[in-house]
């Protein structure tokens, strides 16, 4: 039997604020242990929270760059369970009034649009890191993040591919970058994804009982956890097994996943209306201010780039997939001129070398200028594409100015045609049946004996000049 | 008349004529400790050597000029359950024990600044439930007036000690009555203020939504002294109101002409003990016979306050008594098999009876399933009687009524009877769920002169009303004159 895939997504996204939900803590990132954190976030007896402004800011930002409607009046709530990194045991959340809910955003597969409806999008604080390695005889807790802000954006199970799920997290990823809302660094945490899934026969219009995986933070791991888990379902179900709703942890290392609690055991999270705060009562006036103040979304910048860059709509949806990508693109372009050059070097050899180190688009180790130099480098003929890609490489690796790489390489392209008449008569020497086969009329016999000057000249030489050498060297032959 | 006998304001009269210091105010304050604390109770921790030496600083400072606070030289002391940077606050339970906060509440901070004279940390009921501080990990306070029987609760060291002349005045906290019902017990005055105008930061959470600390002094002068030393906005607390607040001894007039009093009809029915009606109808005659209009009328849905109150106030306690896990601070103990063993063991041996019996409370009245019938009932109920107040306070300038059922009674004799315990509650607690301000002064005593409390309840934000009428009552009459005889 064929069975369909049916997802909703739950994306935790840390808030790139500069101080923490309920206090005036820093969210920064890998300070040592326990240094970021203060009475308010460790939960010490008799203090109380007070929210950060810029959070209800960045949700209902991120709310109107998806489509959501804004909430009015919402509150925030107690979700109370007992962790160890969890020190006031209850998280604050938001439970039956989300400050936005009703969204969507559109993806596109395989060339084919799909809208996927977002749920709910609500504020929360993130809890704290526990340490388990370096110490054999129990447990440390780093409170850090303790009161990092979150948003947690959940999604109606629309997504019926691991594909999709892909494009949804992608396009999402995009939108919250561009917004500035969210540095959406997977690797650090700070976007993090749950998954709901379930199956069922293809027609089928119920859904099957579904299962979580929490917390997966790398692209790769939750389109494996997606296909494992879809396998897992599908033989159970195929050797008349039953599902069972129940929290499962996904072992990307072993590709497998397995049982953390069932939902007989689930947690009862005792929410009730947080008494320590107050609820958020929003304006119309302030919800126009901040839709104003929004930025151009990917869509818009897709279309601007086919438009005045004249590129192709697929290259404009990879250059614009990512802020870092776009606004990377943009200032490059801007110092060389050459859109086309710019926008190949980064589809090229940019995201192959990203993609090979496993880097993210905002961790490019070079700035814009330094591509557009490279370009012009090349436009104004001072360096052979071929030596373009050796400067490249130095380039990414020593994070070097690519005119000081030529430089101290010495990598000028030569149009000392005295040099190049010594190079051409050499190769011309050593290859006399390739000179037989020209003079027979093979036209192939000539591009190799350019290649072969290049060749002996380092790819310094100037393809042109060398061009007009051999031929006129030939000649006298 | 011994130093430690006057009030603040008499005090800071003969401060500034400079016919006593800082320091012998102060000496006399501990002296007065040193005698009657082994029969009275009323200190967790007493800060006999920091008292002395900021004594002495403050005196150094009003000698130049610079300690001019109505309240400089002051002593006074504070329920534990409010924070105090570097001195141990226990909430009187086993579990804080040990815990010194790095930070201070911020009316500690404000009362610091008023340059006050703090003496030392009181005891209570246990993280503030009880009505009558025999749940107090440490000992009993005893009252005053009759060392046989309870100070109230739970704030009962900070009105045994105002009583006893061991501290000029004390903050309490109210989250049900906790500062009412033992200034009614203790003969003295007490202030719950509207929520909100007092800020919570550094309190240690009882029942967030609810609880509100406020002032427990000698007369109603030096409660609208400490009122206008205490009240104000604070960022460090979202639920607090952002508004002006007034000079409150600007309401201490001696005038109720034309003044509409409303008295629950509910509040002077059945169950309540017939001095104690007696004396609050006496009262009532008090005011109208200066002026003031006086007439019953009906809150209706005051017998559901108690079983709402209970169900908030301990569902809220559930979730804020959470934190007590015994791996941060506070007791843990000794012996454990694992983290989950840990927790247990800890918050078993940690919490006493009452607390446990709150916990639990409130955790089942927050479950899935029960949500709905217990603790959303219970928000529905809290509605009700928001709007029976709000009803009151169109046609009333305030609501008078007795604070408690009952005079003092004797230690032990309620401690097996919790329900019985918590009816006591059921003329305080509407005020708590309502928000109001709620102020008590002495309106008499009974066969065995144990003082009787009279309550005045006002509208949000309408201290000054209420001081108001509880200063023409005490110029009126004489029973906030009288002290315990120890």
């Amino acid at each position: 039997m064929d069975y369909e895939l049916v997802i909703g997504l739950e994306v935790h996204a840390e808030l790139s604020t500069k101080s923490k939900i309920y206090c005036s803590c820093t969210t920064e990132f890998g300070g040592d242990v326990n240094t970021h954190c203060c009475p308010i976030c460790t939960g010490m007896p008799g203090v109380l929270p007070v929210l950060n402004k810029k959070v209800i800011e960045y949700a209902v930002k991120a709310g109107l760059a998806t489509n959501c409607e804004i909430a009015r009046f919402s509150k925030q709530d107690r979700k109370n369970y007992f962790y160890p990194d969890l020190p006031k045991a209850y998280q604050v959340s938001q439970f039956d009034l989300p400050i936005c809910k009703n969204g969507y955003i559109d993806i596109e597969v395989n060339g084919e649009q799909k809208r996927i409806g977002l749920t709910r999008i609500h504020i929360e604080e993130d809890a704290g890191k526990l340490i388990h390695d370096e110490w054999d005889r129990g447990t440390l807790v780093d409170y850090n993040r303790c009161g990092v802000p979150l948003i947690e954006i959940v999604s109606e199970p629309d997504i019926r591919s691991a594909e999709e799920a892909k494009a949804f997290l992608e396009t999402l990823k995009a939108i919250l970058e561009y917004i500035d809302v969210s540095d959406c660094k997977m690797q650090e945490g700070s976007l993090r994804a749950d998954v709901n899934l379930s199956i069922r026969p293809v027609g089928q219009k119920e859904f099957g009982t579904r299962t979580e995986m929490k917390n997966l933070n790398s692209f790769k791991a939750i389109l494996r956890a997606i296909e494992g888990e879809f396998k897992r379902q599908k033989t159970e179900l195929e050797y008349g097994g039953v599902i069972i709703q129940e929290t499962r942890r996904w072992d990307d290392n072993k590709g497998t996943s397995y049982a953390m609690r069932s939902k007989e055991e689930a947690h009862d999270y005792r929410y009730f209306p947080e008494p320590d705060l107050v609820p958020i009562v929003l304006e119309d006036s302030y919800i126009e201010e901040i839709r104003s103040s929004l930025p151009e979304l990917p869509e818009a910048r897709k279309k601007r780039y086919m438009e005045d860059y004249a590129l192709p709509e697929y290259d404009s949806a990879i250059l614009t997939s990512s802020k870092y990508y776009a606004d990377f693109f943009e200032e490059a372009v801007k110092m060389s001129n050459n859109a086309k050059a710019v926008s190949n070097w980064i589809m090229g050899d940019l995201m192959r070398i990203l993609k090979e180190k496993e880097m993210e688009a905002s961790e490019i180790p070079f700035p814009a200028e330094y591509l557009a130099k490279l370009v012009k480098l090349i436009d104004s003929g001072k360096i052979s594409g071929t030596i373009a890609k050796k400067v490249f490489d130095k380039m990414f690796q020593t994070k070097k100015d690519p005119e000081v790489i030529v430089k101290e390489e010495g990598l000028e392209v030569v149009n000392d045609e005295g040099a190049l008449v010594g190079i051409v008569k050499k190769i011309l020497e050593a290859n006399p049946q390739s000179v037989a086969d020209f003079k027979s009329g093979k036209e192939k016999a000539f591009g190799f004996l350019v290649g072969q000057c290049m060749k002996e000249s380092r790819g310094k030489g100037n393809p042109q000049i060398i061009n007009k050498i051999l031929k006129e060297e030939l000649e006298k032959l | 008349m011994e130093l430690f006998e006057l009030t603040a304001h008499e005090l800071k009269d003969l401060l500034q004529n400079k016919k006593a210091s800082a320091v012998e105010i102060t000496e006399s304050v501990l002296g007065r400790i040193d005698s009657v604390e082994g029969k009275v109770g009323s200190f967790i921790t007493v800060c006999k050597e920091e008292a002395l030496k900021r004594a002495k600083d403050i005196q150094d400072k009003m000698d130049k000029g610079e300690a001019t606070s109505l309240l400089s030289g002051i002593p006074m002391a504070l329920k534990d359950n409010m924070c105090t940077e570097g001195i141990k606050t226990t909430c009187a339970s086993k579990m804080l024990n040990n815990f010194i906060p790095p930070y201070n509440a911020t009316v500690s901070k404000k009362l610091f600044q008023e340059d006050t004279v703090l003496v030392g940390k009181l005891n209570m009921d246990e993280f503030a439930m009880g009505g009558s501080t025999e749940n107090s990990f440490f000992r009993k306070t005893c009252n005053p007036w009759d060392l046989e029987r309870v100070p109230g609760g739970s704030s009962g060291g900070s009105a045994a000690c105002v009583a006893a002349g061991e501290a000029i005045f004390s903050l309490g906290s109210d989250t049900g009555g906790s500062i009412r019902q033992p200034a009614s017990f203790c003969g003295v005055v007490g202030l719950k203020p509207t929520y909100g105008s007092v800020s919570r930061y550094g309190l240690v959470a009882f029942a967030s939504s609810l609880d509100q600390i406020g002032p427990l002094t000698k007369d109603v002068t030096d409660c609208a002294l400490v009122m206008n030393a205490i009240c104000g906005h604070d960022p460090m607390d979202s639920t607090s109101i952002k508004t002006s607040y007034p000079d409150f001894t600007k309401a201490l007039v001696n005038d109720v002409k034309g003044m509409k009093v409303g008295i629950p009809k509910e509040y002077i029915g059945e169950g309540l003990n017939s001095e104690v009606r007696k004396s609050v109808l006496d009262a009532v005659e008090v005011l109208r016979k200066l002026g003031a209009q006086c007439e019953e009328f009906s809150l209706p849905i005051t017998e559901y306050a108690i079983p709402a109150y209970y169900i908030i106030s301990s569902a809220e306690a559930s979730s804020n008594l959470a934190r007590y896990d015994g791996v941060k601070y506070g007791y843990r103990a000794e012996k454990f098999t694992d983290l989950i063993d840990l927790y247990k063991q800890s918050r078993s041996e940690g919490f006493g009876a009452e607390v446990k019996r709150r916990i639990m409370l409130g955790t089942y009245a927050l479950s899935s399933g029960y949500y709905d019938a217990y603790y959303k009932k219970a928000l529905q109920v809290r509605t009700l009687i928001k709007n029976g107040f709000d009803e009151a306070f169109s046609k009333y300038d305030l609501v008078l009524g007795p604070t408690a059922p009952s005079t003092a009674y004797k230690i032990g004799e309620k401690m097996d009877d919790p329900l019985e315990m918590y009816l006591g509650d059921i003329f305080t607690v509407s005020v708590n769920i309502a928000g109001l301000p709620g102020l008590v002064v002495t309106c008499g005593f009974d066969g065995n002169n144990l003082p009787i409390g009279l309550q005045l309840i006002g509208k949000p934000l309408d201290e000054s009303t209420l001081l108001r009428v509880g200063y023409t009552f005490e110029q009126n009459t004489e029973f906030h004159k009288q002290r315990a005889k120890i």
